[in-house]
């Protein structure tokens, strides 16, 4: 099992949130989308130069920073 | 687009707040962003709200009104939200709303191709208020990807009525009618409450006792319970202001509530690690109620979405892709409005001189007829042979795009750079708005959540030209840098120039993000969310009639209310004259060393002044300012204008000036107020008025110089 932060997810790859370590609104507003522990997470690709990514979580196609994604662990599969 | 007469913001939830309970039923439209919420309410009330293909779209409470057979609705269309415990400003609306007494019943619109979703929010809502009705939109999407839903089942489970529409087609408001007529006077007592963890249920039990007495049926005491133990200062606030301070002034309230709080410490859930717990429960709820509704091959972002997004988005093909489909959009403007352009010039001036016939025979004097018709109407057929076409054009085209779900990919493309310039990446949907209307993307830059870069994007929006400067930069363009160019080329050469001039204008935005950063507006890009839609297949017949249409109408007026006084004022200063030099050769006069010093003259600088109203005026203003000079009296074709300029001491270096002062001026009073309402105060509009006046003269003033000293 590989446990990475999702800013380093590639293109394609799928991954089980693991742990959030962002505070405040930001963490609240991601998990009002429902990004919570266990929910499942697809890199759906990087714009150029490599951030944002835009990532599928439950049906909605989400970019975030890689400042802001470094802050959720999660786990390859 | 553009301002609407609903967009009242606070002023309609203020109205909707008082006594339209005897003579109809107050309905609030809520939902997630971007599920068609705004779409169904004009299909409810027949009006015009526009609707794009991006979550934030609505920043602002609208109000309509409808008559069923025997109720009348108020609706109101409120931001989307994903959640009650609000943080942005346009969430907080939505969130007042409906927990605060402003409807009597709420309409939760959901899309249907990702019900789910929806969950979070519905089971909010349904906590704070039990009369609740699910509208599931977007069914004519679910049927076209395969999608199964089991509606009334989800409609037991939750205990409230659930209905299928497609908002887009015409039965849906009868639907939706029926729905509400249905829904009974008395409060349903059998809607699902979500369960939550053991600890907080006991808590909870605790309070609602004490809580009770003070909601006075006005408030679900199990929601403000829940939201005292979370402690949301300004929900709390909000609501103690709602029940009179009724929250405040109870003692045995805040004895229950520290007992409590203390309680819950002891199993491990301060204020924060509660909140998590509870939208934790609600996703998973949600995700319960969910399952064996829904059967489905794809959710939400389909295969279709992605291959579209790889290339739309790519690395490699992301840039090209954006100032090709920008290029085109141009070309298209253009060349249309070529073919416009002269024939409505030829029509309008030949009705001039039956004009200037018209009222001859009628006996006019000959001030009244040099009023009407070499001031007034000049200006205004200039206005509608030079200026609107492309408007027309670029409009619906623009619109189009938004429809499509184009824009959140540009902000997703461009974030980079603003990132780099200390802005938040949502400035790039806003900036792309400014394209349309200045106006408008002021008022979008709500969806932004950190006061500083909401500014940020207030104070620079007007660097990008709307849609009431690309005529004058067209037709300026066409006259002086392409007409050398073989017959067919000169309309793709202009839409690449033009094309390169919003590059600029694109830079001067970044540039000035990243100046207001390092000086006014310290401070480090906060994180923030850009959801990227699914694409959506455009409505192409209506956007094209209604944008057209309310467009045109709107420059229109505009024009007319612009325009004419501004012709006639011009035709008087030209007129009347004292020791035989007439007033606006004085005028001129004044402004002209400043207009030489930048590359123009006193009459350009004078025509955007008094175009300050409405960009669209300058160009034709400045026509009619020379024409009144008596120089030149046919006037028609592209040709014509640029012969009476050059006679009037045009050069290429005035052009380009001009071109660039067009980018780079004050904004229109429109954007003006607007940017004081949304920013609080005039010092705010008065920086972002400076800001492109001092650029926009630094850079002529440069060009004007080397021009004179390379001897141009």
């Amino acid at each position: 099992m590989e446990v990475l932060r999702l800013r380093d997810l590639d293109t394609g790859q799928r991954a089980r949130v693991r742990s959030m370590e962002l505070e405040g609104s930001m963490r609240r507003r991601l998990r009002d989308i429902g990004l919570i522990e266990d929910t499942l997470v697809e890199c759906l690709g990087a714009s150029s130069g490599g951030s944002p990514k835009a990532f599928l979580v439950r049906g909605v196609a989400l970019a975030l920073r890689a400042e802001d994604s470094g802050g959720i662990w999660v786990e390859r599969i | 687009m553009g301002q609407t007469r609903n967009t009242m913001g606070r002023a309609a939830v203020k109205t909707a707040e008082k006594g339209t309970r005897e003579n109809g039923v107050t309905v609030a439209l809520a939902g997630n962003p971007n599920v068609g919420k705004s779409s169904v309410f004009n299909r409810l009330t027949g009006s015009r709200q526009h609707t794009g293909n991006w979550a934030g779209k609505t920043v602002v409470n609208a109000r309509g009104s409808c008559r069923s057979g025997n109720r009348n609705y108020d609706m109101v269309d409120i931001p989307g939200t994903y959640s009650l415990l609000a943080r942005s400003a346009e969430e907080e609306l939505a969130r007042d709303f409906i927990c605060f007494g402003g409807a009597d019943a709420v309409v939760l619109v959901c899309d249907g191709t990702n019900l789910p979703r929806s969950m979070n929010l519905l089971l909010q809502v349904m906590e704070s208020t039990p009369r609740v009705l699910l509208c599931v939109n977007l069914m004519d999407e679910v049927r076209r990807k395969g999608i199964r839903l089991d509606l009334p089942l989800l409609a037991g489970r939750l205990g409230i009525p659930v209905i299928g529409i497609s908002s887009r087609e015409k039965g849906s408001r009868g639907q939706l009618l029926r729905a509400l007529d249905a829904m009974p006077d008395t409060l349903p007592d059998t809607v699902f409450q979500p369960v939550y963890p053991a600890a907080v249920e006991a808590a909870v039990s605790k309070l609602l006792p004490v809580a009770a007495p003070l909601c006075g049926g006005k408030l679900s005491p199990r929601w403000l319970s829940l939201r005292l133990l979370e402690w949301d200062g300004s929900i709390l606030k909000q609501a103690d202001r709602f029940l009179d301070g009724a929250v405040t002034q109870s003692a045995a309230l805040r004895e229950e509530l520290s007992r409590q709080r203390a309680y819950l410490k002891e199993k491990g859930l301060d204020s924060d690690s509660l909140s998590d717990l509870l939208a934790e429960t609600l996703v998973r709820t949600g995700e319960k109620l969910c399952s064996g509704v829904v059967t489905a091959r794809e959710q939400g972002y389909s295969e279709r979405d992605r291959r579209l997004d790889c290339l739309v988005t790519g690395r490699r093909l992301g840039y090209p892709l954006m100032l090709l489909l920008l290029a085109m959009v141009l070309y298209v403007t253009i060349a249309g409005a070529n073919i416009l352009s002269d024939g409505l010039a030829s029509l309008l001036f030949s009705l001039e001189k039956k004009l200037d016939a018209l009222l001859l025979l009628l006996m006019a004097p000959a001030w009244l007829r040099g009023l009407l018709v070499d001031g007034a109407y000049r200006v205004l057929a200039w206005v509608v042979s030079v200026m609107l076409p492309p408007m027309a054009i670029f409009f619906p085209l623009f619109t189009l795009l938004e429809d499509l779900g184009y824009l959140p990919r540009v902000a997703f493309n461009l974030d980079r750079p603003f990132q780099r310039c200390g802005a938040c990446g949502k400035m790039g949907l806003t900036m792309c708005m400014g394209f349309g209307c200045n106006a408008a993307g002021v008022v979008g830059c709500r969806i932004i959540d950190s006061e500083r870069e909401r500014l940020l994007a207030i104070l620079t929006n007007s660097l990008v030209p709307c849609n009431g400067r690309f005529p004058m930069l067209i037709a300026v363009l066409s006259m002086f840098f392409t007409a050398a160019a073989a017959n067919g080329w000169n309309t793709l050469l202009c839409a690449l120039l033009l094309s390169g001039l919003i590059l600029v204008s694109v830079l001067c935005t970044l540039l000035a993000s990243r100046l207001l950063t390092a000086t006014v507006l310290k401070g480090k890009p906060s994180s923030f969310v850009l959801e990227l839609p699914p694409y959506r297949r455009p409505q192409i017949g209506s956007v094209l009639l209604h944008s057209l249409l309310d467009r045109t109408l709107f420059v229109l007026g505009r024009a007319a209310a612009v325009a004419l006084p501004a012709g006639m004022l011009l035709w008087i200063m030209a007129n009347v004259q004292r020791d035989g030099i007439s007033l606006m050769t004085r005028c001129a006069a004044l402004l002209d060393p400043l207009g030489r010093f930048i590359g123009m003259d006193g009459v350009i600088l004078l025509a955007f002044l008094l175009g300050l109203p409405a960009n669209e005026t300058v160009l034709p203003i400045i026509l009619m300012a020379y024409t009144a000079r008596g120089s030149l009296q046919e006037l028609g074709a592209l040709s014509d204008i640029r012969l009476l300029l050059v006679q009037n001491g045009w050069t290429g270096v005035t052009a380009l000036c001009v071109l660039l002062f067009t980018l780079l001026h004050w904004p229109c009073s429109t954007t003006l107020l607007t940017i004081r309402r949304e920013a609080g105060s005039w010092k705010w509009a008065g920086l972002a008025a400076l800001i492109p006046t001092i650029g926009g003269m630094t850079v002529c003033a440069l060009v004007t110089a080397a021009a004179r000293l390379l001897g141009i």
